[in-house]
């Protein structure tokens, strides 16, 4: 199949090992990927934060780039849902006839990356080899608005050489929220010391998810309180090769 | 008596007050504990009803259809409780309530009046104006007894006093009705609160209270309880006033059905309340019934006066506005407090409203002029738990960003919006992501920028620990990594000329 890739604002900023991970799964299972370089950032921390104006010209943009794709594959639970719960209402705002079929013919098609292998490619296994001890945290927006369930779980599962531990209170926010970790710090570092507390009483060498964000939200404390353990997205861990076990 | 009520006027921002409830740990450990145990209750009973989801999509269908025709719902309630007895009153706003109610009491005859459970009154903050007014009001409500003896304010509306425990409760009770040697278990308290109360059902002969639901098409009102402290109150007095918000009508007795399951459920994980109370205008209403009036005296169980306030309060305006509109469906169960990990947090005066959590920073935005609760829509992350749990589906994410918006286009309306540090920073941001050009140059930029602010830490990675300016928020607990040397796109490119 032929995957066109939507890497996000901050994964290509901050996260590119996300990325790389990505398209090496994919090529490794069979399918041309493709990277459309005009894309910039799927506007969810504008609409978020109450900036709807500025993010209508980048719905355009994402439309733009991608209206001819097989498939769009998004390394970011979060920026899936904000494409999802709010790109069609914003194209009717928009009110251009032609954008809103362009919508609603593209976004049957953009995929979050473990949603991609379970639920279009139907795969558990995409073999991949990572022999670490880690823990899994649902992102709120995976969990709740793209309703991932098992799906990353099951792919993980099927890791080779993976020592999977189940993280208490998985549903629970990490307290991150875009610009609320800023705009309400207290409260987001109450929140993300439970999390944290969680992952550290796993014993886990890793904690891993669907979404950069709240990795790095996690990463931030983790690595403040100098306790050792990483977060990696979930990309990277089915990257992991097979190869390395000769 | 009771202590100031929660007036979003005059409350700090979210932040500032959710900063002071942070140092509060014996609050946060209470209320985490409460909403734990409340939370478990309910996936408990939510879990055995097979056709939940039906259920809530059948709840949120009536109260959409209810608020699409509230005008004919409200004035059908209004014919069919004058016919039955009762007085119907409209109120405008706070004021007016305050002064239709103070103004009832009186002609009650009645310097105190016994109150059950109404959030709505809280709302207008009626017991001070009540008491201004020579009139002393007796929560009888247990958990708004606690708050009124402890001169405290309402942190949840279902359970207003969850924030406290059974030992803080325990000395209020001890201090507040002069009981030193009174012991700490639930039934020593249980006890303490009845002889209370007793003696307040049996002496005032005037009450005021909340409703849960208005019934359109009977004229009746029903008010859900666990207490029966609520049936005492609709029972027992001379006069009943009933106070409600005009959102509170459901159009059919049949609709009760839906409601008396999702409400109870949702609130307190209970399968049914224990006292459900519906009461159609007043005693006596019904004189062809061929008693002689002295036979009809021992069948008395309700007020001979019985008045009911419908209070708009803003309300209309939460309805004109079609993406608010839905926040008036709330049945008011608190599910979506308990869920919340804000709230969790920080418990419900963080929100300067009666009403706290979600719903608090969805409602009292709309409810106040928007400049005073500017900061609610933002006391969120966005994490969807309160809209997955809402019994009637009210999208409170979706409302939160459409009330962000809100506070936006007022902070960047005018001169003044033309110096708003974040308006401007999102302005330019959203300039930037426009082209690829300017993205890939922020990207080099931002590179640069960091540098000085980078340390490497044992492993030699580089992290940064301290932010300027807005920012700060963000390194007062987490550091951030540095940037990489190549973004996606660079590595990418360079993919591709190297033929991979």
């Amino acid at each position: 199949m032929r995957v066109s890739l939507f890497i996000t604002c901050y994964n290509d900023t901050l996260f590119p090992e996300t990325g790389k991970a990505v398209v090496r799964v994919l090529e490794r299972l069979g399918h041309t990927v493709e990277f459309p370089q005009g894309q910039t950032c799927c506007g969810q921390m504008h609409y978020n934060t109450g900036y709807q104006a500025e993010a209508m010209p980048l719905l355009s943009r994402f439309v733009e780039q991608f209206k001819g794709a097989e498939a769009v594959v998004v390394p970011s639970s979060s920026c899936v849902a904000m494409m999802r719960d709010h790109y069609p209402k914003m194209a009717l705002a928009i009110g251009r006839v032609e954008l809103i079929a362009e919508v609603d013919a593209l976004l049957p098609k953009v995929f979050e990356f473990s949603e991609f292998l379970t639920k279009r490619l139907g795969l558990e296994d995409v073999g991949a080899y990572y022999p670490h001890r880690v823990t899994y945290h649902a992102s709120c927006h995976g969990l709740r608005n793209l309703v991932l369930g098992d799906g990353p779980m099951r792919l993980l599962k099927a890791v080779r050489g993976i020592d999977l531990v189940e993280l208490q209170g998985l549903e629970q926010c990490c307290g991150f929220g875009g610009t609320f970790a800023v705009k309400n710090a207290d409260v987001s570092s109450a929140m993300l010391a439970e999390k944290t507390t969680a992952v550290l009483n796993t014993k886990a060498e890793a904690c891993t998810a669907c979404d950069n964000s709240c990795l790095m939200h996690i990463q931030g404390a983790l690595h403040r309180q100098r306790t050792g353990v990483k977060t990696v997205h979930l990309a990277e861990i089915l990257a992991g090769d097979e190869g390395a076990l000769r | 008596m009771s202590g100031a009520g929660l007036d979003p006027k005059t409350a700090p921002t979210f932040p500032m007050a959710a900063k002071a409830m942070m140092g509060d740990v014996q609050l946060r450990k209470n209320v985490r504990h409460a909403t734990d145990v409340i939370q478990e209750k309910r996936a408990r009973v939510v879990s055995e009803m097979p056709d939940w989801q039906e259920l809530r999509e059948a709840g949120k269908q009536i109260r959409r259809h209810t608020m699409e025709h509230l005008d004919f719902y409200l004035e059908e309630f209004e014919a069919n409780c004058t016919r039955a007895g009762g007085v119907v009153h409209w109120a405008r706003d706070a004021e007016e309530a305050r002064r239709i109610v103070i103004g009832l009491v009186k002609a009650s005859g009645s310097d105190e009046v016994i109150k059950i459970k109404s959030m709505t009154t809280e709302e207008i903050q009626l017991n001070s104006a009540l008491e201004a007014a020579g009139i002393h009001p007796y929560e009888t409500d247990l958990a708004e007894l606690i708050i009124q003896l402890g001169a405290d304010r309402p942190s949840h509306i279902v359970v207003p006093a969850l924030h406290k425990n059974r030992e803080q409760i325990r000395e209020i009770f001890q201090r507040e009705m002069n009981l030193p040697e009174l012991g700490g278990r639930p039934e020593d308290l249980a006890d303490a609160a009845r002889m209370f109360l007793r003696e307040k059902f049996l002496r005032v002969k005037t009450a005021v209270s909340g409703a849960n639901f208005l019934i359109a098409e009977t004229g009746g009102v029903c008010v859900v309880e666990s207490e029966g402290n609520g049936r005492m109150c609709l029972t027992l007095p001379e006069t009943l006033i009933t106070i409600a918000g005009i959102d509170k009508v459901l159009p059919r007795f049949q609709d009760l059905e839906v409601m008396l399951q999702l409400l109870p459920r949702s609130a307190t994980g209970e399968r049914m309340n224990p006292y459900n109370s519906i009461w159609t205008g007043v005693d006596g209403a019904s004189a062809g019934d061929g008693l002689r009036d002295g036979a009809r005296d021992g069948l008395r169980d309700g007020p001979r006066v019985f008045h009911v306030v419908l209070m708009d309060n803003a309300r209309t305006e939460i309805l004109a506005d079609d993406e608010g509109r839905q926040t008036l469906n709330c049945i008011r169960c608190g599910a979506c407090q308990n869920v919340c990990p804000v709230y969790r947090q920080t418990g419900g005066h963080a929100y300067g409203s009666v009403y706290a959590g979600p719903i608090g920073a969805i409602l009292t935005p709309q409810l106040q002029e928007m400049h005073h609760a500017q900061s609610l829509p933002y006391a969120s992350s966005l994490c969807g738990a309160c809209y997955e749990v809402c019994p009637v589906k009210i999208n409170i994410p979706e409302v939160l960003i459409h009330l962000r918006n809100k506070v936006v286009k007022q902070n960047t309306a005018g001169v003044a919006g033309l110096f708003d540090v974040e308006a401007g920073a999102m302005k330019a941001m959203a300039l930037i992501f426009r082209s690829e050009r300017r993205f890939r140059a922020a990207q080099r930029l931002g590179r640069i920028a960091e540098r000085p602010l980078v340390r490497r830490d044992a492993q030699g990675e580089g992290w940064i620990g301290w932010l300027p300016g807005l920012l700060g928020g963000w390194t007062q607990a987490r550091d951030l990594g540095e940037m990489p040397k190549e973004t996606f796109r660079d590595w990418w490119e360079r993919r591709g000329e190297n033929g991979n």
